[in-house]
């Protein structure tokens, strides 16, 4: 046990200590210790309220945990001063529960967002914007505008955005929510391609289906608490 | 730099209706106070033209020698305040007075002599003040032996005087008003549309944008706001001033009024001054956003 510990330490790139959180009484999350290895795949599943969004959460503070302690490729949360907080989210590449696209904005400059808020250069930015779009089939939509698009459409551009800024870790919230099977693997197949190119998945999802066809690690959340950690 | 322009502009454009709002705004606080302006400039430039044609006219006691008029134009000549005295005998008087009567003039020929005294014509001085200044030059004057009386316009001079003094003060009082009333009602705008890109902030914010890359945008967008909102507020406000040039031109007061708009460096000075006031505002209004 210990010894195990002790290896994951040194390659994990998220660990979280005795974490509590508190919506006023309500516990959200209780006591959730675990570690996420670099370039791991991890499932975080459990029932509408368990605690999956929460937990996501307070990994890019979005929300300041109660109690306890998070790493986060070195750094410590609790201690990151306020204009840090950005750098910390750079590290992540999030695909929001509920996309968050900016509808004012095209679906080309929602993603360019991202980097042009990392000060990337115009031509680079340009460059790269058009290839996560095309990474997800949406390159002829660059144009349009979030709301003119359906669900599996503005997810995928939730997609490119997420992955645009070559993140360590991609933050998954319920990414096949809404869609139909085809859509849901279309989405599903792009996320592993990203972990086969490096990067950490953490996916927060009730879906069966994506749970049942995978051997990855899966991470059982009920009422806030760590029900198993089955690793396989 | 480039970047962030094209970002601001970008913005402006999606956000067309709010930026409008903001700019009228402005248009309006600039166009109130250039009008106040625009009066004071020209109250004090009437005063001015009046001013250097303000006279005073000195009549002499009856049966006054050569030479004690010689005597008092030296002496009026010496006096401070007095640039120039013309002397204007009874019978150029008379001359005058009928040109004046033009076809009511042969009333005159009944007159079995000329009833109209010696006089002075008197050009003040323009750094005489009209309000304290007119009233002790009559007083010197009238001292002189041979002058029985000194006749000027002194009531409305005054009057006017007061006036434009009064407005000088309120005007400054009431600039210094408009000023923090527009910062206030800019500041109020910015936070208005700040307010309802909200979740566009909290997005950009989400995805790691820092607060000062946020930010940026808005600071410009102030500064354009605030020179496009003086433009507007001042294209409106030279219209104004071009139907009213034309009204006076052709009324009555032609002659005692001549009008006249901001020059080029003043305008440039209202334009840059409501940039300063656009950024100003934004400064506020993101301050208290950005806590
Ligand atoms: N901002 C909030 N204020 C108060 N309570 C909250 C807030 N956000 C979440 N909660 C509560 O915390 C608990 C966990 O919510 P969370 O969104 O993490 O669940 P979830 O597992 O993501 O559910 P779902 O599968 O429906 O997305 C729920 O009971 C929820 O009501
Ligand atoms: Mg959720």
């Amino acid at each position: 046990m210990n010894n195990h510990a002790e290896k994951t330490d040194k390659n994990a790139i998220i660990r979280m200590f005795h974490v509590h959180m508190r919506y006023d009484a309500k516990h959200a999350l209780a006591d959730i210790s675990i570690d996420i290895t670099k370039n791991e795949f991890v499932f975080i599943t459990g029932p509408s309220g368990a605690g999956k969004t929460t937990l996501l959460k307070s990994l890019y503070l979005a929300q300041p945990v109660t109690e306890g302690q998070i790493l986060v490729d070195g750094m410590n949360l609790s201690r990151i001063p306020k204009r840090r907080i950005p750098f910390l989210r750079r590290k992540f590449g999030i695909i929001f529960q509920d996309f968050k696209l900016i509808p004012s904005k095209t679906v080309y400059d929602n993603v360019a967002l991202v980097l042009e808020a990392m000060g990337k250069k115009p031509r680079l930015i340009q460059k790269k914007v058009k290839s996560v779009l095309r990474v997800v089939g949406m390159e002829d939509r660059a144009q349009a505008y979030p709301l003119s698009l359906s669900g599996g459409e503005q997810q995928r551009v939730a997609v490119a955005r997420a992955v645009a800024g070559d993140p360590k870790i991609i933050l998954a919230d319920e990414p096949t929510g809404s869609l139909d099977s085809q859509s849901a693997d279309t989405i599903f197949t792009l996320l592993e391609m990203f972990h086969t190119r490096g990067a950490t998945v953490i996916i927060a999802t009730h879906d069966q289906r994506l749970i049942e066809r995978t051997s990855r690690r899966i991470v059982q959340l009920e009422a806030g608490r760590l029900q198993s950690v089955a690793d396989i | 730099m480039k970047q962030h322009i094209k970002r601001t502009v970008k913005d402006i454009l999606t956000h067309r209706f709010l930026n409008a709002v903001t700019i009228v705004t402005f248009a309006f606080a600039v166009l109130i106070v250039g009008a106040f302006g625009l009066f004071f400039i020209n109250a004090n430039h009437t005063m001015d033209t009046w001013k250097k044609g303000i006279r005073m006219l000195v009549y002499l006691k009856p049966g006054t020698s050569e030479a004690a008029r010689l005597d008092a134009k030296f002496r009026l000549q010496d006096i401070a305040g007095v640039k120039e005295a013309v002397f204007v005998s009874k019978t150029e008087a008379l001359t005058n007075l009928r040109e004046l009567m033009k076809n009511r003039a042969s009333l005159l020929d009944n007159l079995r002599e000329n009833p109209l005294p010696d006089a002075f014509e008197i050009t003040i001085d323009p750094s005489v003040r009209p309000e304290s200044g007119m009233s002790s030059l009559a007083e010197r004057i009238t001292a002189l032996s041979s002058v029985e009386e000194v006749e000027y316009g002194q009531k409305w001079v005054e009057r006017f005087t007061g006036f434009v003094n009064l407005f000088k003060f309120t005007g400054y009082g009431l600039g210094c008003l408009f000023f923090i009333a527009t910062v206030f009602i800019v500041a109020n705008t910015i936070r208005l549309v700040l307010y309802s890109r909200r979740e566009e902030i909290e997005i950009m914010r989400l995805v790691g944008a820092t607060d000062r890359f946020i930010k940026e945008p808005f600071y410009y967008q102030g500064l354009i706001q605030g020179a496009l909102g003086s433009a507007v507020g001042l294209l409106v406000l030279f219209f104004i001033y071009l139907s009213m040039v034309n009204q006076v031109d052709k009324g009555f007061a032609s002659d005692l009024i001549s009008l006249r708009f901001f020059d080029i460096g003043v305008i440039l000075e209202i334009v840059l001054i409501g940039m300063v006031v656009g950024w100003i505002g934004s400064f506020v209004s993101l301050k208290q956003f950005f806590r």
